[in-house]
């Protein structure tokens, strides 16, 4: 360094000490950013919870931009959002950053729960952590739903009848939750803005308030160390072993431990711009107009499988999906910290919680895969829309013709796929006949029954002789019709011999 | 100052006692003026909260058009606009029922939303069916169960003939706790 530098150099270091001496950045900075961790919780596996933290930053920016040039209000919304895609300029990257954003930081935090459970890092003395994680899961997909409303298409208004729908078999009070969802008694402009007010204050401002809470506890107690089979937490010692692990061999973690958080963050980032520019932002679909006719309605992917559920569940126990189910994994997901405070902390050691994390991902897996492809949701456009393959026609007698013109006409394909294709609400019909026999098949077209309805005062004895010989014709070559009807015989046979043994010997009781 | 006080507290001096009484005195007053104004602010703002429970909009009663619009033993969709309905609501303010006419001045009127999950109901006219387009329910064309996951049958509007015109009583959103 030369002479002339000097002064500047000492007038610089002059300005840092009199601004250190009045904000104690050195102090604010050794107990946030530069907070001593474990050597080994520099792991790959450390790094979801800040790609959880990036997204929400993401969300806040893009979210603020495009609150903007959106409109809050059920007449100009949709259209606001259009003019965003179209006329903005990158308006329309804008939105579909804040939508990728959306779904990575519902995966991401997801991924960052899993890894704390199998790593056990909700143990003592990180119960808090665990807590306050739980409650930002719940306001992270409360804002991801107040959000698809936001895009205020038919998806966005079927959604709110939906949560309507739901706030109302809630026992005594239900009318009224409905009411202040809805904010009166239709879903309009005041249901758009509460949705609005939740989605841009009251959650963003929750979600901010618990993140503050979550990595002030972070830095209180400390990142979990990475565990190692074998070793277990105890009350008693955890603290001091903790301290001393970190004062051996802890070192600050900016900048010795960031290195994988901000390559990961790095890759995340790319990914989101990719699926922005490349996939684009999300609708508006078909405006949220009522009187238009819709085929389908689908909530956007983190409550697909939800949306499944709710069509899967058996007939009248939605309460359990809607009530039961959410109690109980609040009770387990609240209480876990604390029946499991203590012990092994290693996976490895625990094989229930890898189980646990199987189990729930196969569930939530199986079933948003089934909210894509909603095989319960009869094809509306099947009947008339959809071909029949030439085999399924090919040498039939006129009769059964006339039945495959009524198993057409009669929508019987909005649920009912023939070769593959059709509706998948019911039964493939393509080989009914090796299943089925004439018998049968006419009392289940007539008075129907597991699941289809009835179609006895819809067809004429006619049109009924002349469909099941058709349904019955349905059989792959070379196979053998079905001779007695699929339901268990002993059962069917049991109940028409008790019935006919019955009637007589009953008869001279009431006679006498 | 009474005896009880005298033997609780160690003594002091009478320029602390009095400061003492004072600050007590001033931290009383400032606690009742300030729940006096948590009262005046908190109790309008729970108000506005539940203005749309206060201020209930009912099911009124309305006219779909003269009955001439719906041929009898058939089925009709009826389109009409919230009699509830703001400006600013657009388009979600029209609603949509299905109008039934037997012979005559026989009509059933319909909520088009499913009694499941509230999805819109469709007539299909060759099965006689009601198919919802979420998870499937069905319902017959007398607005009974069918098949699928709904826990009972559509939603009935109440309806009368005046003057040639069909009037029905609607405007809220039809839930299970409030079917109508």
């Amino acid at each position: 360094m030369s002479e002339k530098d000097k002064p500047i150099t000492s007038a610089l270091v002059n300005i840092a000490m009199w601004v250190e001496r009045r904000l104690h950045i050195v102090k604010i900075w050794k107990a946030t950013g530069g907070h001593p961790i474990p050597k080994s919780s520099a792991s790959w596996f450390y790094v979801f919870g800040s790609m959880t933290l990036l997204c929400f930053s993401i969300q806040i920016i893009t979210g603020i931009l495009l609150s903007l040039v959106y409109t809050p209000s059920a007449s100009e919304a949709y259209r606001s959002l259009e003019f965003l895609n179209y006329h903005w300029t990158l308006g329309w990257f804008l939105r579909a950053l804040h939508y990728w954003g959306s779904n990575c930081m519902v995966i991401v935090m997801f991924l960052h729960m899993t890894q704390v459970f199998l790593w056990g890092a909700y143990k003592y003395p990180r119960e808090l952590t665990w807590i306050s994680g739980v409650v930002l899961l719940v306001l992270t997909l409360g804002i991801a739903f107040t959000g698809q409303v936001m895009r205020f298409d038919s998806d966005a208004y079927w959604g709110i009848g939906i949560g309507a729908a739901v706030m109302g078999r809630v026992p005594l009070v239900g009318a009224q939750l409905v009411n202040l969802l809805l904010g009166g008694p239709i879903i309009g402009t005041d249901t758009l803005s509460r949705f609005f007010a939740l989605h841009v204050f009251v959650l963003p401002g929750s979600i901010l308030a618990l993140v503050s809470l979550h990595l002030r506890l972070v830095l209180l107690k400390g990142i979990n160390e990475y565990p190692k089979p074998g070793i277990q937490v105890n009350r008693k010692t955890y603290d001091q072993t903790y301290e001393e692990t970190v004062h051996k061999e802890g070192f600050p973690f900016i900048p010795n431990g960031i290195d994988k958080d901000i390559v990961a963050n790095g890759v995340l980032l790319l990914v989101m711009v990719g699926l922005a520019i490349f996939v684009g932002p999300k609708g508006p679909g078909i405006p949220a107009d009522p009187a238009i006719r819709i085929s389908d309605a689908s909530p956007d992917y983190p409550f697909l499988w939800l949306f499944a559920a709710a069509a899967l569940a058996p007939h009248n126990t939605e309460w359990i999906l809607f009530f039961l189910l959410p109690a109980i994994a609040t009770v387990l997901l609240f209480g876990l910290p604390f029946y499991a405070n203590q012990g092994e902390k290693h996976f490895s050691r625990r094989p229930v919680s890898i189980l646990v994390v199987l189990l729930t991902y196969l569930g939530l897996g199986l079933l948003t895969y089934a909210g894509l492809t909603g095989p319960w949701s009869p094809h509306m456009e099947a009947w008339s829309g959809i071909p029949t393959k030439p085999e399924f026609i090919k040498a039939r007698t006129p009769l059964e013709l006339q039945g495959a013109l009524l198993l057409q006409n009669k929508q019987c394909r909005n649920c009912h796929a023939i070769g593959g294709t059709g509706g998948h609400r019911g039964p493939d019909l393509s080989a009914v006949g090796t299943r089925m026999n004439e018998p049968e098949l006419i009392r289940q077209v007539i008075q129907g029954g597991g699941n289809m309805p009835a179609y006895g005062n819809n067809l004429s004895q006619q049109e009924v002789k002349a469909l099941v010989t058709y349904l019955v014709s349905l059989r792959p070559a070379n196979t053998i019709p079905a001779q007695i009807p699929s339901m268990p015989e002993k059962t069917q046979a049991g109940k028409a011999e008790r019935v006919s043994a019955d009637e007589p010997a009953k008869q001279p009781q009431t006679g006498g | 100052m009474t005896p009880n006080e005298s033997e609780s507290h160690p003594p002091l001096s009478p320029e602390a006692k009095n400061h003492s009484t004072r600050r007590d005195f001033l931290l009383q007053i400032g606690i009742l003026i300030n729940a006096i104004a948590g009262f005046m602010i908190g109790i309008p703002i729970i108000g506005f909260i539940f203005s749309s429970l206060i201020k209930k909009a009912p099911p009124v009663w309305f006219s779909l058009g003269p009955t001439s619009n719906f041929p009898e033993n058939g089925m009709r969709r009826a389109v009409f606009e919230n009699p509830h309905r703001r400006e600013e609501d657009g388009q979600t303010s029209r609603e949509t029922c299905w109008v039934s006419r037997g012979q005559g001045d026989q009509f059933k009127v319909f909520a088009a939303n499913c009694t499941h999950l509230g999805c819109p109901v469709r007539w299909f006219n060759e099965s006689q069916l009601f198919m919802c387009p979420c998870h499937g329910g069905a319902f017959y064309a007398d607005g009974g169960y069918a098949a699928g996951p709904p826990p009972r049958g559509l939603y009935v509007y109440e309806h009368k003939v005046e003057k040639g015109e069909l009037k029905v009583k609607a405007g809220v959103l039809p839930t299970l706790a409030n079917p109508v």
